[in-house]
This record gives C-alpha cells, sequence and structure tokens, in this order.
C-alpha cells in the first residue's frame, strides 16, 4: 500500500490506520465501481416501460412497498456501495429536477459505463472516453432539439397533455385506469397553474391518500380536503356558504413568550383573576362571531370552555389544522391567517361554497371537504385503493403524471417515445463518430451504442426479440428519414410513435441524457478508492 | 459472481438479500397462497374457528383469541414474506371499509395466485396474465352489478333483505344457531340509527354469565357507570344536563399563576374563595334545572353534595363515549360553559325514566324513552369472555354490513351465487377473447369458482360434484340457485333467503384483484438489512 520514504530513507505512513484500510487502484478500481454501478442499472432495467416490472421493497423495519419509480426503488434499496450510491442521487436528481424517467436515466448510465468497461479493456484511457461521451452527448442533445416538435397544448380539450401523462402512467400498476387518471392530473395541474407565466406551483395539489374502494374511485375535489373533524361532536356537518375565519392562535387564555409569574395573594385576586379568565373565552368567541364568520379553522387546539362557547354560538370550528394545510386553505379561499384575535376582520375571512364533513368506511373517520373556494388555486386529488401499497404507488405515479404535465406547461416541446428519440440520436452520433479523427472516435460510437441499449431494454421487457427489433426501428429510420419509428411495445401493430401518441417532454429526455453522461464522467475519473476494511 | 467469472462488488448492507425473477416471484406466490390457505378453512357457514395464542415470555396462555373473523386472524400474524402482508393489508382494508367479507378478500387474492403460478408457469409472462385479469375483472364486476337488486329504504322488502343479509353474515359465526334471533336484533339496532352510518352510536356491552340466547337489544340506552351514592336510583322524565367540564378543582387557565401568600388567614381566604368558585359553578349549572347531571370529569366531594341536596342525581366520569351517546339518545347538548341558563330547553336531554339496573353482577344506568333514541345498547351474555369477544366480532361485522348495505341498497343472492355467476361471465368473455389473454381470463374464473369449492369442502361435502351441479342449474337459468350448506345440496337461495350486499362483494372483487395483480407485477425482491434492536 503507500508508503513513502523521507529524506533519510525512513518510511513512513501515509494513511492513518492504514492495515485496517482497504485500497483499489487504477484499472481494478474503475472495473469494480463499473460493475456496482451496473447492478443496480441491472436491478432497474426490468422496471423500464409500459411492460416493465415492479420491485418489492422491505424496509428495515418490515414494511413493505411495491413500486415501479426508479427513484423510489433505489432510495428504498439502502445501497451502502460508494459508486452505486452515485446512481442512486442521479435518479433522484432526475426526480427532482424533472419528476420522471427516473428509471430511464439509471438504465442509460448503466449501458454508457458498459460501453466504457468494453473501451477500458480495449485500452484508451477513461478520460479519452468521457470526453468522448461528452461530445457524444451535445451532439445527442442538439439533435433532440431539431426532432421535437411543439405541440399546442389547449388544443382539443388539452389531449396532448392527457396522452402524455398517459405515457407516465403507462408503466405503473395504475396503468389500466390510466386515462381516468391522466384527466384527473391534468385538470389539477390546469386548475393551479399559472399560463401567462408558464409556471406551475406543485405545492397547490394536495395528493390525499386514503385506503378502500378501488383505485376508479380516485378523484378531484376543487377544493381542500383535510384528515380532521369539527372540534365538537355537536356541531354542524355542513356549511353552506361558509365565511372562513384562518386562526393561528389558540382558544386558550394567552401565554407570553417571556417568562412571567402571576402571583395571588388575596381572595380578591383569585375572583379577579377568575373572572379575567371567562372574559378571555367570551371576547375570543365574540371577536370571531361578531367578524361575521360561520366556520373557525385554527392551527392550535380549544380549551374546552372555549370549545362550548363556539358550539353555544353556532360557530362550527375545527382545531389542529396542519400548517400547510393552514397556508392551502389560504391561499384557495382567499382568507388571511390571523394570528391574534384583535386582528380579526371580516376583509381577511375566506369564502367557500361549503364546507362539510365526509365518513369512510366502517370505522367512523372522517374528514373535512372544502369545495368551492373562492378563488380556487388550490385542489386536492383523493387516492382510494385496496391497499395501504396500492394506494402509495398510485400516488407516486399520479406525482410522476403532475410532473411530466408541469414540464409541458413549461416546455410544450416534445419527442416521441418508445425508444424511437434515442434511436434517432444514435443515428446522428454514428454519423458524427465518423467525423472524428481521434481516439475519441471509439467512444462516441460506444455512445451511440448505449443509446441503442434504450429501445433494446424496452422491447426485451414486452418479450420482443430485442435485437431483430431495434434493427428494424433502426433501418425503417434511415430508410423513411423518419424519426417516429420506435418499438411497438403495446403490440398496437405500428411502430410510428406518433400514431400510437407516446409523448414524452423534451426537457425530459434532454436531462436524462445530460445526467447520464455526467455521472457516468464522474464514476470514470476514479482511479482510487480507499475505504475502510470492514466497509 | 457474474456469468463471466467477476467478483461483483457488494452494493447492498450486509444482511439485506436481493431475489430476481422466477426467485422473487415464486417466494411471492409461495407466502400469498400459504396466507390465504391459513385463512380458508374459516369461510362458509360450516368454517371452522382459530385459536390465536400470544407469544413472548410470560404470556403464553394469558390472552387467547377464539376467532372465525378474517381480518383478526390476519392482523395477529406475524409473517415476514412481503406478499404475505400484502393480503394481510387488503384484509384489513376490507374489514375498514365495509367489515365484512375479509377472509374472502384474502382467500381469492391467494387463488388468483395461484392459477396465476400455473400460468407462468405455461410461460406466460406476467403481464399477459394481468391484461387478462384486468379484463376479467371488468366482466365480473359488471355482471355483479347487473344481478343485484334494488329495494325502496322504507319498503317491507328491503327490512327483510336486510334480516336475510345479517343471518348469511351471521351463519359463518360461533352464534350461527341463534342467527335468527341475533339477526333481528341487529337489523333494529341499525334500523334505529335512521341513515346515519355512526358505529359508535351502537354500544355493545359485553356481561360474562347467562347464555348467549339471554343477549338482547335494549329498548333504551344504557350507560355503564353508576349513579353517585346519596342521590336517587330512579327518576322519572328526568332533565338531563350533559357536561364536559373540570368539577374537581378548577385550575386557573391563565398562565404563570402562582398563589403566594404571607399568612395563614390568607390561606383560608383563598381556600374559601375556591369553593365559593365551585359553588357559583353549581350555582349556575342548578339554573338550568336539570334533574340529572352527567359529567365526562371527575366529580369531587363538595360539588356532588351541593348537587346532592339540590335534589340532582349526579353521574360522573362518563368517558368521551359514552357522553356522546347519552347526548345523541337524549337530545342534549354538551356544555362546557354554564351562561345561558334561558336556553335551557334546547341544551337538556329528556328521557322518560333513568334508574339502576342490575344485569348480571353489575349495576349500570338505563335511560329509556329517549327523546332522540339515536343510541343504542346491545347487551350481549355468555358463558365466556372468549365467546363474548367473539360473539362481538360477529355482531361487528353484521352491523357494518348492515350499515353499509342502507347506504348501497343493492343486494345479490348469496350461497356462492355471485361468484358462479361472475365465474360463467368470465368464461364466456375468454372464448371471444383472442390471444393469451383468455388463459389469464380463464384462470379468473376459476379462482372466483374456488370461492363455492373451498365453502363445500369445508362443509364436508363433494365439491367436484355440487359445483358441477350447481353449474348446470345456472345453466338451465335458475339464476337464484346457491348451495345450500345445511343440507349439501343445491338450493334456491330466493326460498333460503339467503342474500348478501353487493358493496361487501365488490370490494372483495376489487380488492382481491388489486392486490393479485400488485404481487405478480413484481420480478425483484430487495430485503433491506433489519434495523437493529437494542433489548433492554
Amino acid at each position: 500500500m503507500s508508503l513513502a520514504f523521507d529524506d533519510y530513507g525512513r518510511p513512513y505512513i501515509i494513511l492513518r490506520e492504514q492495515g485496517s484500510k482497504k485500497r483499489m487502484k487504477g484499472l481494478e478500481a474503475y472495473k469494480s465501481n463499473i460493475l456496482a454501478a451496473k447492478a443496480i442499472a441491472n436491478t432497474l432495467s426490468s422496471s423500464l416501460g409500459p411492460k416493465g416490472m415492479d420491485k418489492m421493497l422491505v424496509s428495515p423495519d418490515g414494511d413493505v412497498s411495491v413500486t415501479n419509480d426508479g427513484a423510489t426503488i433505489v432510495e428504498k434499496m439502502e445501497i451502502q456501495h460508494p459508486t452505486a450510491k452515485l446512481l442512486v442521487e442521479l435518479s433522484q436528481s432526475q426526480d427532482a429536477e424533472i419528476g420522471d424517467g427516473t428509471t430511464g436515466v439509471v438504465v442509460l448510465a448503466g449501458k454508457l459505463l458498459e460501453q466504457a468497461l468494453t473501451l477500458l479493456d480495449k485500452g484508451i484511457h477513461p478520460l479519452k472516453i468521457s470526453d468522448g461521451f461528452d461530445r457524444a452527448c451535445d451532439v445527442a442533445i442538439k439533435h433532440l432539439e431539431t426532432i421535437s416538435e411543439e405541440i399546442d397544448i389547449q388544443a382539443n380539450e388539452h389531449e396532448a397533455l392527457i396522452q402524455a401523462a398517459c405515457t407516465a402512467l403507462g408503466s405503473k400498476v395504475v396503468s389500466k385506469r390510466k386515462r381516468e387518471l391522466g384527466k384527473i392530473a391534468v385538470t389539477a395541474v390546469l386548475d393551479v397553474a399559472d399560463l401567462n407565466r408558464k409556471d406551475v406551483n406543485l405545492d397547490l395539489i394536495k395528493i390525499q391518500t386514503k385506503t378502500g374502494g378501488s383505485v376508479e374511485d380516485t378523484r378531484l375535489i376543487s377544493g381542500i380536503l383535510i384528515d380532521k373533524d369539527m372540534s365538537h361532536p355537536q356541531m354542524v356537518k355542513e356549511v353552506n356558504d361558509a365565511k372562513i375565519c384562518l386562526l393561528t392562535c389558540p382558544f386558550e387564555p394567552p401565554k407570553p413568550k417571556t417568562k412571567h409569574n402571576i402571583n395571588i395573594s388575596s381572595a380578591e385576586d383569585y375572583k379577579k383573576l377568575y373572572q379575567q379568565e371567562q372574559q378571555y373565552f367570551v371576547d375570543m368567541v365574540k371577536l370571531v362571531k361578531d367578524s361575521g364568520a360561520n366556520i373557525a379553522l385554527c392551527q392550535w387546539g380549544f380549551d374546552d370552555e372555549a370549545n362550548h362557547l363556539l358550539l353555544q354560538n353556532n360557530l362550527p370550528a375545527v382545531r389542529w389544522v396542519s400548517g400547510t394545510d393552514v397556508e392551502l386553505i389560504a391561499m384557495a379561499t382567499g382568507a388571511r391567517i390571523i394570528p391574534r384575535f384583535q386582528e380579526i376582520t371580516p376583509e381577511k375571512l375566506g369564502k367557500a361554497g361549503s364546507v362539510k364533513e365526509v365518513q369512510f368506511g366502517t370505522s367512523n373517520e372522517r374528514m373535512l371537504v372544502i369545495e368551492n373556494c373562492q378563488c380556487t388555486k388550490a385542489v386536492t386529488i383523493l387516492i382510494r385503493g385496496g391497499s395501504q401499497m396500492i394506494v402509495d404507488e398510485a400516488k407516486r405515479s399520479i406525482h410522476d403524471a403532475i410532473c411530466v404535465i408541469r414540464n409541458l406547461i413549461k416546455d410544450n416541446r416534445i419527442v416521441y417515445g418508445g425508444g424511437s428519440a434515442e434511436l434517432a440520436c444514435a443515428i446522428q452520433v454514428l454519423q458524427y463518430a465518423d467525423e472524428v479523427s481521434s481516439v475519441e472516435q471509439y467512444a462516441i460510437r460506444s455512445f451511440a451504442d448505449a443509446l441503442e441499449g434504450i429501445p433494446s431494454c424496452l422491447a426485451d421487457n414486452c418479450g420482443l426479440n430485442p435485437i431483430t427489433s431495434v434493427a428494424q426501428a433502426k433501418a425503417r429510420q434511415l430508410q423513411e428519414n423518419n424519426h417516429r419509428i420506435g418499438i411497438d411495445c403495446m403490440e398496437l401493430g405500428t411502430t410510428d410513435m406518433k400514431e400510437q401518441r407516446i409523448y414524452e417532454t423534451l426537457s425530459s429526455k434532454k436531462q436524462q441524457i445530460q445526467l447520464a453522461t455526467q455521472v457516468v464522467k464522474m464514476i470514470l475519473k476514479i482511479d482510487d478508492v480507499i475505504a475502510p476494511d470492514d466497509y | 459472481m457474474d456469468i463471466v467469472g467477476n467478483v461483483l462488488p457488494q452494493v447492498l448492507k450486509d444482511e439485506a438479500t436481493e431475489d430476481k425473477g422466477e426467485m422473487a416471484r415464486l417466494q411471492s406466490f409461495v407466502g400469498a397462497i400459504a396466507v390465504a390457505d391459513l385463512v380458508k378453512t374459516t369461510l362458509g357457514p360450516k368454517g371452522m374457528d382459530k385459536i390465536l395464542k400470544p407469544t413472548g415470555p410470560g404470556q403464553e396462555m394469558s390472552h387467547i383469541t377464539v376467532t372465525n373473523d378474517g381480518a383478526t386472524i390476519l392482523k395477529s400474524m406475524y409473517v415476514e414474506n412481503p406478499a404475505a402482508k400484502i393480503l394481510i393489508e387488503i384484509s384489513k382494508t376490507q374489514d375498514e371499509e365495509v367489515g365484512d367479507g375479509t377472509t374472502t378478500v384474502a382467500v381469492l387474492a391467494g387463488e388468483l395466485l395461484r392459477e396465476g403460478e400455473k400460468l407462468i408457469q405455461k410461460r406466460i409472462h406476467p403481464q399477459h396474465v394481468i391484461a387478462g385479469w384486468r379484463i376479467a375483472r371488468d366482466i365480473a364486476l359488471k355482471r355483479l352489478r347487473d344481478i343485484s337488486t334494488e329495494n325502496d329504504i322504507n319498503s317491507q322488502e328491503f327490512h327483510d333483505d336486510l334480516v336475510k343479509i345479517a343471518r348469511t353474515t351471521l351463519s359463518s359465526k360461533l352464534i350461527t344457531s341463534d342467527r335468527d334471533y341475533f339477526a333481528d336484533l341487529c337489523v333494529n339496532a341499525v334500523l334505529r340509527l335512521k341513515g346515519s352510518s355512526n358505529l359508535d352510536y351502537i354500544q355493545i356491552i359485553k356481561l360474562p354469565g347467562g347464555t348467549i340466547r339471554d343477549s338482547y337489544l335494549d329498548d333504551g340506552f344504557i350507560l355503564k357507570k353508576q349513579i353517585t351514592i346519596g342521590c336517587k336510583r330512579r327518576i322519572e322524565n328526568a332533565k338531563i344536563l350533559v357536561a364536559n367540564t373540570a368539577m374537581d378543582y378548577d385550575k386557573i387557565k391563565i398562565y404563570g399563576t402562582k398563589v403566594k401568600v404571607n399568612s395563614m388567614d390568607k390561606v383560608a381566604e383563598i381556600e374559601a374563595a375556591e369553593k365559593e368558585k365551585m359553588k357559583h359553578k353549581v350555582d349556575k349549572i342548578l339554573k338550568y334545572q336539570p334533574t340529572v347531571f352527567v359529567n365526562r370529569q371527575l366529580i369531587y366531594n363538595y360539588p356532588e353534595q351541593l348537587l346532592a341536596d339540590a335534589g340532582i342525581t349526579v353521574i360522573e366520569h362518563a368517558d368521551f363515549e359514552g357522553m356522546e351517546r347519552v347526548a345523541a339518545a337524549t337530545g342534549a347538548e354538551i356544555l362546557s360553559t354554564f351562561d345561558a341558563p334561558e336556553r335551557s330547553e334546547q341544551i337538556l336531554g329528556h328521557c322518560d325514566l333513568i334508574e339502576e339496573i342490575m344485569i348480571g353482577e353489575e349495576k349500570m344506568i338505563k335511560f329509556s324513552g329517549c327523546k332522540k333514541n339515536e343510541a343504542c345498547t346491545i347487551v350481549l351474555r355468555g358463558a365466556s369472555t372468549h365467546i363474548l369477544d367473539e360473539v362481538d366480532r360477529s355482531i361487528h361485522d353484521a352491523l357494518c354490513v348492515l350499515i353499509t348495505t342502507v347506504k348501497n341498497r343493492r343486494v345479490v343472492w348469496g350461497g356462492g351465487n355471485s361468484e358462479m355467476q361472475m365465474a360463467a361471465a368470465c368464461e364466456e368473455e375468454a372464448k371471444k377473447v383472442q390471444g393469451k389473454q383468455a388463459f389469464a381470463i380463464e384462470a379468473f374464473a376459476k379462482a372466483l369458482r374456488q370461492i363455492p369449492t373451498i365453502i363445500c369442502d369445508n362443509g364436508g361435502y363433494d365439491s367436484a360434484e355440487l359445483i358441477q351441479n350447481f353449474k348446470v342449474e345456472l345453466q338451465k337459468g335458475n339464476i337464484t340457485y346457491g348451495l345450500n350448506m345445511t343440507d349439501g345440496t343445491i338450493g334456491n337461495m330466493s326460498e333460503l333467503g339467503v342474500k348478501e350486499c353487493l358493496r361487501v362483494k365488490e370490494q372483495a372483487l376489487l380488492a382481491a384483484s388489486e392486490a393479485a395483480e400488485l404481487i405478480m407485477r413484481v420480478d425483484n425482491i430487495v430485503k433491506c438489512a433489519p434495523r437493529k434492536r437494542e433489548r433492554a
């Protein structure tokens, strides 16, 4: 291991506790890293595409989740290998930035690494490989932009958006209902989208889950659903034309932040204090009532006496509403969040068509629905399903679909799916490779091969022969000069993805290729791994 | 190592395992089918019960449960297999959503996977199996909805339906011999709710002693509490004040208060003031002129004495549920402040008679002739707590189903009729479908038909013959026929009066197929290293 000698020829140790450390250098390190990363990519590759399979993950506490979402799989696998962790982060950054294509990006990185491994065996320097990949990536991205098409998201009742959402949902367990769920997602996003600014604040879409029923029962509520019920069992369960008072102060006597003591030294003080206390409650409720509010939502708790006074004044109220819900309600109903009772004014109340309690199943669980809000800038998607695992997976799937729609609103350029875009890029990169006269040529050519790996993986998952179907598709793309030819995963009888209406966003595809290339470059630069022995 | 002989670096944590492809699938099939097989013997009127014994030191015999309820069995089981956990999960959801059919849903999912496994062995891709199941599920659901019937909520027929449904549900339980009695009891209890679906208002009191037959639905409402000593034990034409207020020491709610005195006199003064405050509260309560005072919290001696002196019967320490039920039954408002005696008429609850009664050895308070009469009480008697617990679960199942039926109102014929009809519909469809999916549709039909088959097997009858005869009857057009489990024959369900709630069947079908699909789609199981627990 690393042993150095000082000026007097005495050996000294550079690494602390060198004996108990593991070290890999050079080619050995490259290969080990690449193999570890490939192992992750291999696990994910069978989840790619509409016929991809799911993974069952058991957490350290024994909780089971079943998912098809790349980012969730790698996150829950609890990977410990340092290079493999880079792929986890890769998937997660795709999730954070785009929200969809988290499996694809890892699979692409895996294919690139596979190519890099053969190049290394040929004796090409890793930096040359990464340079070549970099140049190829630029060519691929440029070509993606030229083949992308702008779509009219408004046309045909947002048909294009629904199709894109369906593409995203197609690979999930909820694919049977992809059209319905896609519509729900599109409506939800359009409800909260700011089309002038071309942006969507996803915080305004609340996704609430509840087991029971079936995925078909999933619905969109043009309002907010909160998992709370009225504070007093005898309060009215439904308020129409609600004027909502949104409070962030408890219905309790005030608690100043500074530490203080009130000393009672006589019976009179005692009585006075009691009266004052009673007065607090009366005043609080009166202030709310006088403002014209007919329902109060509070972030904090209520004292029993205040609670009853609210009932007596016919003022239904909800306590312990979570902070995020309070903000959502404020946005949806146009209410101002009121931090002190003294500041309640009629202008600060929010308005909603109705606030009502709904009940689910037999276990007496109730939720509160706030509908027909003054400014419907917040919506809730209520997801139902036969079991917790289904509901969780449906939530992740709908999140993906929502992200895709948001990306389309931001940038309405699309490319066609089914591996067609990757194939088109591969052809372009291959052409470019021949023009390069240096060693990078090999790397660039390998990059094209890696891109072809995506359609081949898709074909493999659908039970088609990967080699023949990719070869056919590629030949047709070249002959007909049609970049929309891909793999017919759904067995619909056509390989033209425009006819199959498989849309993917340009931003997602671009991001996938760029991120995957970056990570591969990073892995290729590691030539020395030092780790504790027992790691 | 991979095929070429490269040593693969370890990617996952030390004790984590990863199973792929066939291995993963095998593991989930085995787990799910094992769970389904475990509960399948409890299915149907001749199903058997299970004893659940808790593990762990010192509790071997402490708390044993004997039950026939699928959800209870599955919930108490400790399983490690992830697919088995999914089955348990759907059973729980079924319990929460409709309350009954918890065994059916697990068994159906298990049977679907058993058929699915055969298809996989025939080299049919799981995605094709799923595609077929999806078609089959829609067909089955459509048929199920088509054969269901609906009656007007106020009609006599609907009432009869409810009794029949309750009887069907109860027939698989311990109380099957008294099912007519309990069916009536449950239906009456649910009808008292007048369409509201809050099960909390039906209270079940379990008292060991007597026989199951001695159980009854009380026409009034029973509170499992005692009247404070020194109060009247029988009040006619009672006016009830229901409160949730501190009647012990009324602490000051303003933050940071502290009593600080410098002499004994002052202590006495403060004490007097405190007492006066309580007296003041009692006076305010008295202004409402109640004859009975029910409080959620404890009542201390002093206010109790004051109230008793005023001739008011005091019931203390009624918990949240009890308080809400009293309020619902008598139409009282739950009070915490007492400053509006002029609203006394609206606030006080009324009932004709409150008396202390003895059931078995326990004293309880009975409210009869209540104003609103929404809450009611079922008193269960039985030889042991185990029996009582099981009867409680059975009654709970029946009540859930009845409430679901009141909400949904559609009913189907029981005795395996709906499953057989669904299976027939799937088979018809399978003939028309091109491609491999047809196998999966047939498999779905087979799995559905397994439900009546298991019911027959559990009864000790020749299932093969019965099911075939059953098929023939349906083919002949006798669409109301089903299994007669008392005689082991095929009989007309409309004569036998075996009905089931559509919603329960629907939910079981949907949940089971969703779960089976979920498990079928898995091709890789990753188990993380178990979290290390430090032993205390």
